[in-house]
């Protein structure tokens, strides 16, 4: 089969670090680097570098609103908004920050180790203790509700409620987690290869295996009916239309002989960029498969991949220091 | 990849010298920029921003396989150094030292995020002249730390007398003759004898002779000799398929007898110098078993996959150097527990003698049995 090409509405600039994460100010691309430093790209291509974590390298990354969200293993989470202004949210005093959510109003939470803070939008700070290392974060999408993943399971936390705690628990080492966009279940990626889902009414447990690789990357499709997942030589995407994946078989979508590392849905349509472990992206549309090559093979692994808000535009970048932008006819 | 980032992992029991071997890395003129993953973040004296503390933590799988354990702190650690690949050279990982050594290095087979990005250079373990002897009676942890070894600092040689330092090295040796030994005082062994050792690379096992003539603590000075090939195998565990070697030889059997050595039976004719003394440990030994010349792939590749698929928990350490009939290379393999990598490596030269040898360091092995499965492998 031979794939239609989007290469030439593709540009793409060298940023010379790992892209760790990448989000939207509105119309402005911001790209976190392994090397501190976030690059803001405005619509008309110009380009400028923010020192956001000055000798140290941005972990993590979130999309606050119209502000990108870092932390840093110099133990701070930082705010970089489209005009390039930096503030210090959050100091850990070299505390690794390895974990990272946000919410649009504002509302923040990381990991420290086996404690996770949360910050809402007026600033009231509230903290919690798992078990073991807190590795993955996620708010809900309603309420100032919280999911954590860890070792044998995830738990759900209200920051604001005392007592507000509910268990979920699962053996094995839970990795990054999600909520669902309707609320109804929580999944989480898992370090021997699998996913391992909740459905929140019920408590009833889900496993989803099958994956060569970890997954990583986790995107929700406009509708909330698709789960799409990194982790295998094909975006796997799971169908959560009524009664969830249980019992059905996912979707493989742009299989190729490389690992898929990102996923990003688009904000509008059941279309899906995946990007691979060999730095190709591929666009996928679920309803017919028709694929479309958005970057070509080469040394690098898709580190970042985003729809601008519209979804007129794709935004990625790789371990190796490149990004770019496709801006779609 | 030849750009892998080499991994050291540093051993020892509390109070052997692990901090002051760390501040002489961190502190002396090499060159080289090491991010150091610490247990105990306060110790380490020097202000370095790649120093990172770690938590140690044990993952188990949900297969129950033992050598997929592994540590979630040095995952996460080392996917974040990578994002910061540029700002140094090479990893040093300090465990505690109660620290079983096996999850750890583990963590470079078993999870493939670390293993495309990093590669276990070697196994350091500081041992205390004074207290090593103790420790190996009362500590199992001091016993494993000796035993996964590929090289061993032996610290504080001056607290100790001639007599106690060839008692401590003959108990070194009763349960790994295999390790580079370096006696010291303050830790203070070259750091070249210690980093980027390639210690996991098949490449540089030349030969399974255990190691008795240390009295002069002579280096090679092979550090940086160039690699002329390079095989993309990956190690296989138990819990999973078998990567092994699937050519099929044609040839004629050789008529060798089998011999055996074992490696304490070594111990007593090299005693020289100090008197190196002979021990034998009641659960921790090495066997070492050779057959003068070819063993037939076809019966020992299944035989040895077996072998530590069962026996691999008690299995810490195994390598091998084997002569296939017809073929003009040498096979080598090393193993962590259950997990093997194995490959046809350069000729046997000319002048080398062909014979077949495997090792094996671990728990209450049955030399007997495995013997017999060896030798039954005899072309």
């Amino acid at each position: 089969m031979t794939v239609d090409s989007l290469l030439d509405r593709v540009a793409s600039f060298d940023v010379g670090a790992h892209v760790t994460g990448l989000g939207w100010l509105g119309d402005v691309a911001a790209f976190a680097l392994g090397d501190g430093g976030v690059i803001l790209l405005d619509p008309s291509g110009d380009r400028r570098r923010v020192e956001a974590h000055p000798d140290a390298g941005a972990l993590v990354a979130a999309i606050s609103g119209e502000r990108l969200i870092t932390g840093g293993d110099d133990g701070r989470i930082v705010s970089t908004d489209a005009n390039g202004n930096v503030e210090t949210l959050v100091d850990e005093k070299g505390r690794w920050i390895v974990a990272l959510a946000a919410r649009p109003d504002g509302a923040l939470a990381w990991s420290l180790g086996k404690d996770v803070k949360a910050r809402d939008n007026r600033g009231q700070e509230t903290s919690f203790s798992v078990g073991s290392t807190a590795q993955g974060l996620a708010f809900a999408p309603k309420g100032y509700r919280l999911a954590i993943s860890h070792y044998n399971g995830a738990t759900l936390w209200y920051p604001a409620v005392e007592k507000g705690v509910e268990t979920l628990q699962w053996k094995g080492a839970h990795l990054d987690v999600t909520f669902s966009p309707d609320n109804l279940y929580v999944v989480t990626s898992m370090q021997e290869n699998t996913l391992h889902g909740w459905r929140l009414k019920d408590g009833k447990d889900m496993r989803m295996a099958g994956y060569p690789a970890k997954t990583r990357s986790f995107a929700w499709s406009h509708d909330g009916d698709w789960l799409a997942t990194s982790g295998a030589d094909a975006a796997i995407v799971w169908p959560f239309a009524k009664d969830g994946p249980m019992g059905k078989a996912p979707r493989e979508c742009g299989v190729r002989s490389a690992v898929v590392t990102r996923v990003a849905f688009h904000p509008g349509a059941l279309v899906l960029a995946a990007g691979y472990a060999d730095g190709a992206i591929l666009m996928i549309r679920l309803t017919d498969a028709a694929e479309l090559l958005v970057r070509s093979p080469d040394t690098s692994v898709v580190s970042a991949l985003a729809w601008d808000a519209k979804g007129s535009k794709l935004a990625f970048g790789t371990d190796n220091g490149n990004a770019g932008i496709l801006t779609l006819p | 990849m030849s750009d892998k980032i080499p991994v050291t992992v540093l051993t020892g029991y509390l109070g052997a010298g692990k901090t002051t071997l760390l501040n002489r890395i961190l502190s002396e003129e090499h060159g080289r920029r090491y991010a150091v993953i610490v247990n105990e973040f306060g110790e380490i004296g020097i202000d370095n921003d790649l120093i990172v503390g770690a938590d140690e933590e044990v993952f188990e799988m949900n297969n129950g396989c033992v050598c997929c354990t592994v540590r979630g702190d040095l995952i996460r650690i080392i996917e974040g150094l990578v994002k910061r690949r540029g700002r140094f050279d090479a990893i040093i990982v300090e465990t505690t030292g109660l620290a079983d050594p096996a999850p750890v290095a583990q963590t470079f087979f078993v999870d493939k995020d670390v293993s495309d990005r990093t590669r276990l250079d070697a196994v350091v373990t500081v041992a205390d002249a004074r207290w090593l002897s103790d420790r190996l009676k009362d500590a199992p942890e001091a016993k494993n730390q000796i035993a996964f070894a590929d090289v061993i600092v032996l610290n504080k040689t001056d607290l100790v007398t001639a007599g106690e330092l060839a008692e401590v090295v003959g108990r070194i040796r009763a349960i790994n003759p295999y390790a580079k030994l370096h006696k010291t005082q303050r830790a203070a062994v070259p750091l070249s004898d210690v980093l980027e050792q390639n210690a996991f690379d098949l490449d540089r096992i030349l030969t399974l002779e255990p190691a008795l003539l240390e009295e002069d603590d002579a280096h090679d000075h092979d550090h940086h000799h160039g690699h002329d090939h390079h095989h993309e195998h990956g190690p296989d565990c138990g819990c999973g398929h078998h990567h092994g070697d699937d050519h099929h030889h044609e040839h004629a059997n050789h008529d060798h007898g089998p011999g055996h050595s074992h490696a304490h039976s070594h111990a007593h004719t090299h005693a020289h110098g100090g008197g190196l003394k002979h021990y034998h440990d009641e659960h921790m030994q090495s066997v070492s078993i050779a057959i003068p010349g070819d063993v037939i792939p076809e019966k020992f590749l299944p035989w040895i996959n077996d072998l530590v698929q069962r026996e691999g928990p008690s299995i810490l350490r195994s390598k091998g150097i084997l002569s296939f009939p017809a073929e003009p290379r040498r096979f080598v393999f090393q193993g962590v527990h259950m997990i093997m990598e194995g490959d046809l490596q350069r000729d046997w030269k000319p002048d080398e003698k062909r014979e077949s040898r495997i090792v094996f360091i671990g728990r209450d092995l049955d030399e007997a049995a495995i013997r017999e499965g060896f030798l039954a492998c005899a072309a």
